[in-house]
């Protein structure tokens, strides 16, 4: 292990790191813009837009997001789109996520009872109302590790931007092993960078899970009695 | 007699093709306490969600004080703060604690203030004998506590009528007792209520009238002591039978 070059190409690695967790962070909120907007057309049952949501999100699903990004950087110039790296990027990323983060909000909303709705509306509160003061908070509860595993994949997923010539880390490593033939040195940094990133974020989120456990919000009750 | 608060004309409702409810008409008179009884599947349940527009109706109208308030959709929110609904499963918001859970409706579909309403809640949580519940979550709370709870939440909303949907079906029978007692220090205050009940006793005790269902249609309705030991039909006197036991 040639440590010294280790040592040489940490600052690149730590350039590629800030730009994958930008990228990644930037795609990850629009992911959750996008998915909630989808989860809500479906839920208000919106006619056509509805059946749209319904469409991308078996479209995003089942498409891989390499092949989403070939679309974005070389087949959209053909009619006259012509997007940078970063926007290919991120554009496939939130398209990628946007029905991900649409299908576990979902699934969290859906697991609220149909009788809590039901309750909500007999106080007279607005469809919005039940929403926003009864159903999202128990829904937010059971939709957290949903959330949390696709935020996860989703910053893993940009390792494919390498392919559109961004210079992200699986870029940075792929480079320095084309020019120096250091392959195990910097496929080890491309790995400790990956777990540098992504380890606190699922720390977070299971302190984040647990917390949500412990303060009986959502469907998660406390225990009877205490 | 007292002004008719609630009027249901020729009401039909059905599930896919089955009929449930078939041109049931009833009125409702200000602070009359109505105990709707009947076999399960007989729509006592529909009869009431259709009140409160939580089942839409095929055909017929319902009117609160003259006002038409089926077939709309748009300002049912308005009809509901005017007509209060507890269920058999309680439905607290697992989520907040009693206090909150009781002024969700007042501060935000009502608009009031907090400070007014949070006064009138604990004394309304005296009341009912949960004074020191007030932040507790629902998931800490016994069935009959909680069904207390259901009801003040619906309280506080000063609804002019309250729609009661087999309250205490789901409790032990030692909680329906401290339920039931609440209901009826309702009804002496003079709430208007419609009871789905199959508490036969409450059911005496509490109604102004017994109306019987089946099937869908109103087979009977008098005052509870004329109901109860000698109803006019043969098919309510089989269906008081069948809360005698006799071992023969």
């Amino acid at each position: 292990m040639d440590w010294d070059f280790i040592h040489r190409f940490t600052p690149m690695y730590v350039e590629a790191a800030g730009l994958t967790l930008s990228i990644g962070l930037m795609g990850i909120g629009l992911s959750l813009l996008v998915g909630f907007g989808c989860c809500m057309a479906r839920y208000f049952r919106v006619p056509v837009l509805r059946q749209i949501a319904k469409a991308y999100i078996e479209l995003a699903r089942n498409t891989p997001l390499l092949v989403q990004l070939f679309f974005l950087y070389f087949g959209l110039p053909k009619v006259g789109i012509r997007l940078s790296a970063e926007a290919c990027a991120i554009t496939g990323l939130t398209f990628l996520g946007g029905a991900y983060m649409a299908e576990a909000m979902r699934s969290g909303i859906e697991a609220v009872e149909k009788s809590q709705h039901e309750s909500g509306a007999c106080l007279g509160l607005t469809r919005w109302q039940v929403l926003q003061y009864i159903v999202f908070p128990q829904a937010f509860a059971t939709a957290v590790p949903a959330i949390c595993a696709n935020v996860i994949f989703l910053i893993k997923e940009t390792s494919v931007f390498s392919a559109v010539a961004l210079a992200d880390l699986m870029y940075v490593a792929k480079d320095l092993i084309g020019m120096y033939y250091k392959t195990d040195e910097a496929l080890l940094m491309l790995v400790a960078a990956y777990l540098v990133i992504l380890l606190p974020v699922s720390l977070l989120f299971t302190l984040l899970e647990r917390r949500m456990h412990h303060a009986g919000s959502g469907s998660v009750r406390p225990a009877e009695g205490t | 007699m007292a002004e008719t608060l609630l009027e249901i004309r020729n009401l039909h409702k059905s599930f896919e093709g089955v009929s449930v409810l078939k041109d049931v008409s009833l009125s409702i008179a200000q602070g009359e306490v109505v105990v709707i009884i009947g076999p399960s599947g007989c729509g006592k349940s529909t009869l009431l969600r259709c009140i409160n527009g939580l089942e839409a109706v095929d055909s017929g109208e319902i009117l609160l004080r003259g006002e038409r308030i089926s077939g709309q959709k748009k300002a049912l929110h308005l009809v509901r703060q005017r007509i209060g609904m507890v269920f058999q499963s309680y439905d607290l918001f697992p989520h907040m604690d009693v206090m909150a859970n009781l002024l969700l409706g007042p501060i935000k579909a009502l608009g009031k203030s907090r400070r007014e309403v949070a006064e009138e809640a604990e004394r309304f949580l005296v009341r009912v004998g949960l004074q020191d519940k007030a932040h507790a979550m629902p998931g800490q709370l016994s069935g009959g506590q909680k069904q207390r709870v259901a009801l003040v939440r619906a309280m506080l909303m000063h609804p002019e009528m309250l729609l009661l949907d087999e309250i205490t079906a789901a409790l032990d029978p030692e909680m329906v007792r401290e339920v039931l007692n609440v209901v009826l220090d309702l009804a002496r205050d003079g709430v208007t209520m419609a009871i789905v009940t199959h508490e036969m006793r409450f059911a005496e005790a509490v109604a102004d009238r017994v109306v019987f269902l089946e099937g869908g249609d109103i087979v009977e309705q008098a005052p509870p002591e004329k109901f109860f030991h000698q109803p006019e039909t043969e098919r309510a006197q089989q269906f008081l039978d069948t809360f005698d036991y006799k071992k023969s």
